[in-house]
């Protein structure tokens, strides 16, 4: 039997002498074995991927199908953006440009006045300035607290607190916001009302930023305080992943100088990591820009300007929240819209630096050393 | 001008691992000393407790008694005093990338509160000369990072700021080993140049790069120091059987 010949020679160590003859035969009786068969030239594997076809039709289908599914951002951001110019075409037709900075005057009061449903005088200046001094606010607050709390983890957390701490971290990241507007509800505004805010008014009420006797505890430092809680996990979790992009060697090579951990990590780290650094805290702003539900729970709604920080305000995504449904004019739900069409196009543009400043690190470009 | 540095008893540990076992040895001030051996046999590791660098590692720990001098490294001082006057060359050229050239020579000292413009300027231009790159970047001090060099010359980049704190002894862990032959020559020459000024410590896998530039040589094995001697005695006629069947590539 060739079978039992072929089983012999192959634990033979000299091959030399067997290897002519059995060579060609060898690979039959093994694919036999293999598929259980015993007479037939073609192995039943040989068969059945002979009997496949190239599958040209199939790939040619999913390659399509994938392109949809990488068009489709494009088609999504493009709608977006077309139904917003589209719905903002009355108000901007009315007002142009100057609805984002003009001011109106009441008839009875003769105060400055900027969005008045009834009588259609629509100017979005009082939710950009909102928009503009919660966010700034907000990164006033978190920018110094993230780059610590990354600074700690990432160069002097103990390894056992390093991963509860990360996890935490991120874990804020993903609380909805409207929790974070019933925590400010509940706990936040009231504290600000009957301890923080009497002190500051005592304390710097001088500054003309803090003088505004307030009742509520609402306003632009309630909103910047949530604000600052709620971008603090974004700041930080890039700040580290930045730093962690710098390499090993930088650090050593400043500690070999004869530098203190906080020499070692502001020349060996954060200098190295600094464009990073900026790209997260403009991400940062971009989700304050954005933010809605938590900050319109506490900024108090009123389309004002003051520059006490603790008025009552709003800001361009609250008074859409908080107006949308109720629009009681097209006009009105025209001005809506443009305020929209303004967050969407600043959100987008700040979004992609902060994307290109972080790229600009984690890729390695400032910190690729031989 | 450089000090010795006398090591004795000294004991090294990355965690459990016992990587530096009963070292003693004597190095001599203002010489080139080479410290030859396989890979893993913690030839690295003990520079780095020269400086105190190991234990900047959480794991890390030592224990033994390190003379610089006529100071006692563990007991006297703190790693930052230390380290201020033990330069250090790393293995790979590690110069600050959003730095100039001028900024990288003048890191250690600005580091440490130096400010006299004119100072620094001399002294960077020394540093410069010394570590023979003066020439070929003093065109672009303040224009260029010290990225954009190539890896030699980032590598002499790296030991001009070394140099520019004017240190008692400098450690080089295989300071040519990323470089291509040209650059491993020039580093070489520039060794043996500093070497009537400083206490150089030379960590190499290069037989022929310790004979060249170093008059003594230590060889260490699996954690131990096997045998430490002239080099030309340790390359002519070891005294141990180990090191002979290193040096003619016996193994390692």
């Amino acid at each position: 039997m060739p079978g039992s010949l072929v089983l012999v020679t192959v634990h033979v160590p000299d091959i030399r002498i067997s290897r002519p003859q059995v060579q060609p035969e060898r690979p039959i009786p093994d694919a036999q074995k293999l598929a259980g068969e015993s007479t037939s030239d073609v192995s039943a594997v040989r068969k059945f991927l002979l009997s496949r076809g190239n599958s040209s039709i199939a790939d040619a289908v999913f390659h399509w199908l994938m392109v949809l599914c990488g068009l489709s951002i494009f088609a999504i951001v493009a709608l977006i953006a077309f139904e917003l110019v589209l719905r903002s075409q009355l108000s901007w037709q009315k007002f142009g440009l100057s609805f984002f900075y003009q001011a109106f005057t009441d008839r009875e009061t003769h105060l400055p006045m900027f969005w008045d449903p009834v009588n259609e005088h629509f100017s979005a200046l009082p939710f950009v300035y909102g928009t503009l001094v919660s966010s700034f606010l907000a990164l006033l607050i978190s920018v110094p607290l993230a780059i610590g709390l990354a600074i700690f983890l990432t160069e002097m957390c103990p390894l056992a607190l390093r991963g509860p701490l990360a996890f935490l971290t991120e874990l804020l990241a993903a609380i909805p916001s409207v929790i974070y507007g019933l925590w400010a509800v509940f706990v936040l505004v009231p504290l600000l009302r009957a301890h923080i805010n009497p002190f500051l008014i005592h304390g710097f009420g001088w500054t003309g930023l803090f003088n505004d006797e307030n009742p509520t505890g609402l306003g632009f430092l309630a909103a910047g305080v949530i604000l600052a809680i709620m971008i603090l996990p974004i700041i930080s979790s890039l700040t580290r992943e930045v730093m962690t992009a710098v390499p090993h060697s930088q650090r050593e090579a400043v500690l070999a100088l004869g530098a203190t951990r906080w020499e070692m990590i502001r020349m060996g780290v954060l200098r190295n990591a600094r464009i990073g650094i900026v790209g997260g805290i403009i991400l940062g702003l971009g989700r304050a820009l954005g933010e809605t539900m938590a900050v319109a729970m506490v900024i108090g709604n009123t389309p004002e300007i003051h520059r006490s920080l603790l008025s009552n305000g709003s800001t361009m995504s609250a008074v859409i929240a908080n107006e949308y449904a109720e629009a009681v004019s097209d006009m009105h739900f025209s001005a809506l819209t443009e305020i929209g069409l303004a967050l969407f196009i600043i959100t987008i543009i700040v979004n992609a630096l902060a994307q290109l400043l972080i790229w600009m690190v984690t890729r390695g470009t400032p910190s690729q050393v031989h | 001008m450089g000090v010795g540095i006398e090591v004795t008893n000294l004991n090294a540990w990355y965690g459990t691992n016992h990587t530096l076992q009963d070292i003693n040895l004597n190095i001599p001030a203002n010489h080139a000393t080479a410290l030859i051996g396989p890979s893993g046999c913690g030839k690295s590791t003990f520079v780095r407790c020269l400086n105190r660098m190991h234990e900047t590692n959480p794991i890390a720990r030592v224990t033994g008694t390190v003379r610089i001098g006529d100071l006692d490294i563990y007991v006297d001082a703190k790693p930052v005093e230390i380290r201020r006057r033990v330069g250090m060359v790393f293995q790979r050229p590690n110069p600050f990338p959003t730095m100039s050239i001028y900024d990288n020579v003048a890191s250690g000292l600005k580091l440490n509160g130096y400010s006299n413009r004119r100072g620094l300027d001399e002294i960077v231009e020394k540093s410069l000369k010394n570590s023979a790159l003066w020439d070929e970047v003093k065109d672009d001090l303040r224009k260029k990072s010290g990225a954009s060099l190539s890896g030699g010359q980032q590598q002499r980049l790296c030991i001009a700021r070394a140099l520019a704190v004017d240190p008692e002894v400098l450690l080089m862990d295989e300071p040519a080993s990323a470089l291509d032959p040209v650059s491993t020559s020039k580093i070489e020459d520039l060794i043996f140049q500093l070497k009537s000024q400083y206490t150089i410590v030379i960590v190499t896998h290069n037989m022929q790069q310790a004979a060249r530039v170093a008059e003594k040589t230590g060889f260490f094995l699996n954690g131990r120091m096997v045998e430490f001697d002239s080099t030309h005695k340790i390359f002519t006629n070891p005294s141990d059987k180990r090191t002979e069947d290193y040096i003619t590539g016996r193994f390692g």
